[in-house]
């Protein structure tokens, strides 16, 4: 200990306190991939929502990429040879799951569902987030007038029900004709109308908080062309968060397709099997006791949702350090941490100061960042 | 350089007392209050253009409605007397200032004024809403509150999937399981609609007229009515519920933990302040801003769960007559309601920004 | 139980903690005890346990944590003793506030937001004992009034957001002595505040022992705070108390050789100087123009900046006709507390911040009103260093690629690989090896990462350096070592340099020249000597007499000499 007491705590900082997507590490790439990195850093009930939440999508991935081996009919199928199937037949071994009003198949009509959920969202997800991260950047970054025009439209339109702007929305598009691609492409664009807004919100304010940040500043000093300080400083520190609101995004588009289906503006039966607008024609049944109609679409909706919902909040939770659980210090491992002096980790972790709200940042304080730890 | 980009910028590199001492100084609560109600404005006039725009990229609305049912003569004739063959710009003013005088249009299938229609059926919605908005304050705020204070225990995770789970279900899809469950198994509640229609009738003859079916019952002074219109909210209630407690409760626990972890909950604790009186006083007061300004933004989730609500239960109200317009492509009628949605909804966040400027004493100061 | 029994006896305390990287023990054997009314100092850097100490006092740990030992509080009325570690959670909440009271470093989160402060105070009190509201509140009003709130009765309805940094402090304290404790915890108590502001703080502490009969636990990184203010002293490392001794005996005859170090490495007001004095002009007066030859490098005159208001309010004025230069070579010290516009005017320099008023050339261009294409071909011969190590450096960008930055934008390097070269001769140029440049930011410390700022700031070269508190977020020791090299980098390199500092003893250290700011205005401008030695103005004096001296009798005559100062 004497040794080296002329350069005391001059080691890293404490990896703890910064959220885990913020740190760059080294190692394959799959480990560093978003949602597996969490499940190697998470533990106990956060951990298992997580877990559960993977598995979950894994199944709904699973399921529509091989529809046709899984389904036993097709998802507009009426009759198997020259035989029709019948309208709200009760499960049966021909028909695992029954049959609806229409008489199609409900175990092919929700095995199919699945694609278009899937085509639904990435097609939303991936028109939204582009034009969402653009204008978020652009607005965040430059300020001005532009920025607060963009501002309250986004406001004004995030505080609109969604749903309505997204009927609206699917009314304008499809104008009555639903083929299987022009009706996802509709209802995609329906939902994109609704989460541009949200990702500008979410995209600007961290490009603002990113800004006032002493790196871009020194960027700035420096003399760095704009363009360079945007996409090399600003939009990489920006999107940490992205993987989060795009798995609640895709839970959220889904909800909203079938909310369209099951209002009558969605797609048309016979162009693509879609739970929502199952679930509109099972509306009677269930007034008759017909259950299997309503329920395994409802199912299939929920369990889907809960899927990507849990894969989202686990990721939130863990990116939040607030929210983040640690493990409990072991009863065993009080004693072994300190067996090695050498090895031994430093962390005060009270000594950092406390989590400030904006209005309480200080300027300066003593000690304020050297909480060492992580000895490499 | 703009100058917006120092503003932000400043205070973090050097605190100044002054610079704090600028926030407090002026008008204060007053002025607050009145930049949040002239924003207003803007926020109505934009929702209202972007339905406009929308709405007539598709078209006039008469040949939408009445297309293939009249012929070219009467449809270009009807076009005309309408208004709709003048150019675009004019059509927008006609309407925007229409709309500034409380006109939002007639409808075209049925000839009524859209303000006649919120009329008629917003009272069936705002009785809907206000059911809805109990439930889900009864449940989602105390068990969002345990969710905290048990965080990551027990009872926290069997609340947290629940609230997850309340999420993830589509409201029609919890209404269909209800209808199925407790009005066909088990047959203890209606199936669909706001009374029966000797109800209706009792109410018509001798209620107070006001559309809010359980004042209108209770002023007949008839049990079975009162009983006979409860009967008939508690599914529709639950149902949007449920949904909005699922909402409350993952908002009230993110919130609630956040300002546990503060350190004025942690020196109220360091001077023995029990934990039952953190949680409910010191840390339940400052989580209280932003979980109403939150749940000024669920009420227009709660519009469009309305619309899927009443839709399920054939429940009259708003969202119902606004479906069967959509059906029936009477956009004129479809966009006059939507216009005054987005009234509902801006003044709604005023009204939430002035509640959340009383519970805080840095808005009021 | 006698009077002469300990109010806190700690024993082989050990506390762990569960990380990401496994369990860290933070505290590894500590023992001490205080007597009642005395003052116990602990001090040490940052990660050398002495929070956790404190907290355990109050079994303030947080669930991660687990500690062994024995931690034994005396009851407020002397009428028994208990372990803080083995007591239920009910008794432990007795305890807190009736026995022991802390006092947190940041007065601004340690009160709630949107409760009156009175009525916070009160609650402390209805937790341990039955209370009206409106005894409560009496007693409220009275030890706001004790520690020094004008007109309690009034301000005891107010909220946390009207009162000042240091006032909040006060009440912070009050909160701590309402229920009368016998041992008061004070956790950095004066280190979010200006040295000013710090001096008032002190002096209520130092009274507590006489007028309360409050013995006082002490943490602080500050020996200035501990030489003014303990009794004793326990200095940690590492999670352990390495040395411990009276106040005296500590300053005077330090044993360990991590005190030695710690205490070699605070910097005094008059001490030795890191550069040789620049021969100083002598018989000029504060404001003229400077001595050396050719134009100044900065030159200021009657330099305005203000920040516009929002919604059409009025703007603020940061900087207020401030006339000041900086020539060739010279280290010029800019020192001021928080809000006096210091950090604004080397952002002004460096080309952030639009100058609104008076005239700024930096480098013979004239700044006010410059478009920024204009003002690129400057900013090449401009370095600036930031305050805080850890956001200054972008996160996903090696240090290499950050310290290749400016020569990549300016055209001097093609690519990272060609300015690779440069790079490594800076890294080695500020004692970094080389291969830290393949690392990422977060993988240094804090003083590594300020040295590789320093690193950026010098690649191309510049002429002009602008420093603006470049030490503050620093333990002493690492700040030591950084402020030499800076002064060995001046040195063989020569740039002009504007240093912007709180720290009256650190611009001491480097400064030929030091302006002293106050509220946007320029109150005071001179060499070290004049500045320091003899201040003028009144509010530099106060501000010199405010600056604790890590000396206790020094500090004891100096104490004096600022109540004296304040009363008059």
């Amino acid at each position: 200990m004497t040794a080296d007491v002329s350069v005391p705590n001059d080691t890293p900082a404490d990896p703890a306190d910064i959220p885990v997507d913020a740190l760059p590490s080294r190692g394959p790439l799959w480990k560093r991939l978003p949602v597996v990195r969490q499940l190697r850093t998470s533990v106990g009930l956060q951990r298992g929502m997580l877990v559960t939440g993977v598995v979950i999508t894994a199944i709904f991935l699973v399921t529509a990429i091989f529809a046709p081996l899984i389904a036993p009919y097709g998802g507009s199928q009426l009759r198997s040879g020259s035989v029709a199937f019948g309208a709200q037949k009760a499960p049966s071994a021909a028909h695992l799951l029954g049959t609806t009003v229409g008489g199609y198949d409900v175990l092919s009509r929700v095995v199919w569902g699945t694609r278009t959920a899937l085509l639904v969202m990435i097609a939303a997800v991936v028109l939204s987030i582009f034009l969402g991260i653009f204008l978020g950047l652009v607005s965040g970054y430059f300020g001005g007038w532009i920025d607060r025009v963009l501002v309250v439209v986004a406001d004004a339109i995030y505080a609109f029900p969604s749903l309505l702007l997204a009927i609206v929305a699917a009314i304008v598009i499809s104008k009555g004709q639903s083929s299987m691609w022009g009706g996802i492409l509709a209802a995609a664009i329906s939902i994109t109308v609704v989460f541009v807004p949200q990702y500008f919100r979410v995209v600007r304010s961290e490009v603002v908080r990113v800004k006032a940040e002493a790196f871009v500043e020194a960027a700035k000093v420096i003399g760095t062309p704009p363009a360079r300080i945007m996409v090399r400083h600003v939009l990489r520190n920006s999107v940490r968060t992205l993987p989060l609101i795009v798995t609640l995004n895709c839970s959220e588009a889904i909800l909203t397709l079938a909310g369209l289906g099951f209002l009558g503006f969605g797609i048309e039966p016979s162009a693509a099997a879609e739970w929502g607008y199952d679930l509109n024609k099972a509306l009677s049944d269930v007034t008759s006791g017909i259950w299997w109609t309503s329920v395994f679409p409802g199912v299939a909706i929920v369990l889907t949702v809960l899927g990507v919902t849990l894969v989202g909040e686990s990721l939130n939770d863990l990116a939040d350090p607030r929210l983040r659980t640690r493990r409990a210090a072991g009863r065993r491992g009080a004693r072994a941490a300190v067996q090695s002096e050498v090895d031994v980790v430093e962390v005060d972790p009270l000594d950092a100061p406390p989590v400030a709200d904006e209005d309480t940042s200080t300027g300066r304080t003593g000690s304020h960042d050297e909480t060492t730890g992580g000895a490499r | 350089m703009s100058t917006t980009d120092v503003a932000t910028a400043e205070p973090a590199a050097d605190p100044a007392p002054a610079a704090g001492a600028s926030r407090h100084r002026g008008g204060g609560l007053g002025r607050y209050l009145l930049v949040r109600f002239l924003l207003i404005f803007p926020t109505v006039l934009i929702l209202v253009t972007v339905v406009f725009v929308l709405m007539r990229s598709t078209g006039d609305p008469i040949t939408a409605a009445l297309g293939g049912r009249l012929g070219p003569e009467q449809l270009k004739e009807r076009i005309h007397a309408a208004g709709y063959d003048k150019p675009i710009l004019v059509q927008y003013w006609h309407y925007v200032s229409g709309i500034a005088h409380g006109d939002f249009g007639t409808t075209i299938t049925d000839h009524r004024p859209v303000t006649q229609v919120l009329t008629t059926f917003g009272s069936a919605t705002l009785e809907l809403a206000v059911y809805a908005l109990v439930v889900a304050f009864l449940i989602g705020i105390p068990l969002g509150r345990i969710a905290a204070a048990r965080r990551d225990k027990g009872p926290d995770a069997v609340l947290r999937v629940s609230a997850i789970l309340a999420y993830a279900t589509p409201v029609f899809f919890a209404g269909m399981v209800l209808k199925l469950v407790f009005a066909v198994w088990l047959n203890v509640l209606p199936v669909a609609g706001r009374a029966t229609t000797r109800s209706i009738l009792t109410m018509k003859t001798q209620g107070a007229g006001t559309g809010v079916y359980l004042i209108d019952a209770i002023s007949t002074g008839d049990p079975a009515v009162v009983g006979d219109v409860l009967q008939h909210a508690v599914l529709p209630a639950v149902a949007l519920g449920l949904l909005t407690a699922g909402v409350f409760l993952r908002l009230v626990r993110t919130n609630v933990i956040g300002t546990l972890q503060t350190g004025y909950v942690e020196a109220a604790r360091s001077r023995g302040v029990s934990e039952r009186r953190l949680l409910r006083t010191h840390a339940w007061r400052p989580a209280l801003v932003p979980i109403i300004t939150v749940i000024g933004l669920q009420v227009a989730m709660l519009l469009g769960g309305a619309v899927l609500t009443e839709t399920t239960f054939e429940w009259k109200g708003l969202g119902f007559q606004l479906v069967q317009y959509l059906l029936a492509r009477d956009f004129v009628a479809v966009q006059g309601m939507v216009a005054l949605l987005a009234v509902i909804v801006a003044v709604t966040n005023f009204v939430v920004d002035v509640i959340a400027a009383l519970v805080d004493p840095r808005i009021r100061y | 139980m006698s009077a002469q029994e300990p109010v806190i006896d700690v024993r082989d305390l050990k506390v762990t903690f569960a990380t990401d990287a496994g369990d860290v023990a933070a505290v590894r054997g500590v023992s001490l005890h205080v007597d009642p009314g005395q003052v116990l100092a602990i001090v040490g850097e940052s990660g050398s346990g002495k929070t956790v100490t404190a907290r355990s006092i109050l079994g303030l740990l947080p669930e991660t944590a687990l500690a062994s030992g024995a931690v034994v509080l005396r009851r407020n009325d002397d009428a028994a003793s208990s372990d803080v570690l083995s007591l239920s959670p009910s008794r432990l909440r007795e305890v807190r506030g009736r026995d022991a009271a802390m006092v947190f470093q940041e007065p601004s989160t340690a009160l709630n937001p949107v409760f009156p402060v009175g009525w916070q105070i009160a609650e402390g009190l209805r937790a341990h004992r039955r209370l009206t509201r409106a005894e409560a509140h009496r007693e409220a009003v009275d030890v706001l009034r004790r520690v020094g709130i004008p007109d309690p009765e009034e301000r005891a309805k107010h909220y946390p957001h009207q009162f000042s940094g240091g006032q909040k402090q006060r009440i912070v304290i009050a909160q701590a002595l309402v229920l009368n404790p016998g041992l008061v915890i004070a956790d950095e108590p004066t280190t979010a505040l200006d040295v000013t502001v710090q001096a008032e703080i002190l002096d209520l502490l130092r009274r507590l022992p006489e007028e309360f009969g409050t013995a006082i636990v002490l943490i602080t990184h500050n020996m200035g705070v501990v030489a003014d203010l303990a009794d004793q002293v326990a200095v940690m490392y590492h999670g352990r108390i390495v040395e411990q001794a009276d106040v005296r005996t500590l300053f005077s005859a330090p044993q360990h050789p991590y005190t030695r170090a710690l205490l070699d490495a605070v910097p005094r007001v008059g001490g030795p100087r890191l550069r040789p004095a620049r021969t100083a002009p002598v018989g000029e007066t504060a404001l003229t123009a400077a001595p050396s030859t050719g134009a100044p490098v900065v030159e200021a005159r009657s330099l305005t900046i203000t920040y516009p208001g929002r919604f059409r309010r009025p703007g603020f004025t940061a900087v207020d006709g401030v006339d000041l230069s900086i020539h060739a070579g010279e280290v010029l010290g800019l020192v001021g507390e928080s809000g006096s516009g210091k950090t604004t005017i080397g952002r002004a320099i460096a080309g952030l911040t639009p100058v609104t008023g008076g005239e700024l050339t930096v480098l013979g261009t004239q700044v006010r009103g410059i478009h920024e294409r204009d003002f690129r071909a400057v900013r090449r011969r401009i370095g600036f260093v930031f305050q805080d190590p850890a956001t200054s450096f972008n996160p996903l960008l090696t240090i290499a690629a950050c310290v290749a930055e400016p020569l990549l934008v300016h055209g001097v390097a093609k690519d990272l690989d060609a300015a690779r070269p440069r790079v490594d001769e800076l890294l080695e140029a500020v004692q970094l090896p080389k291969a830290y440049g393949d690392r990422f930011p977060h993988e240094l410390s804090g003083g590594q990462r300020q040295r590789a700022s320093l690193a950026r700031a010098l690649a191309l070269d510049p002429e002009l350096l602008i420093a603006d508190e470049p030490t503050s977020a620093l333990d002493v020791s690492v700040q030591a070592r950084v402020l030499d090299l800076f002064a060995r980098l001046q040195e063989e390199l020569g740039f002009a340099c504007l240093f912007i500092s709180h720290d009256l003893a650190v611009v001491d250290l480097l400064a030929d020249r030091i302006a002293v700011l106050h509220h946007g205005k320029l109150v005071e401008q001179g060499t070290g000597a004049q500045v320091l030695g003899a201040p003028q103005d009144p509010y530099t004096q106060r501000l010199l007499a405010s600056l604790p001296v890590p000396d206790p009798v020094e500090q004891a005559e100096r104490r004096e000499a600022w109540r004296a100062l304040v009363t008059r």
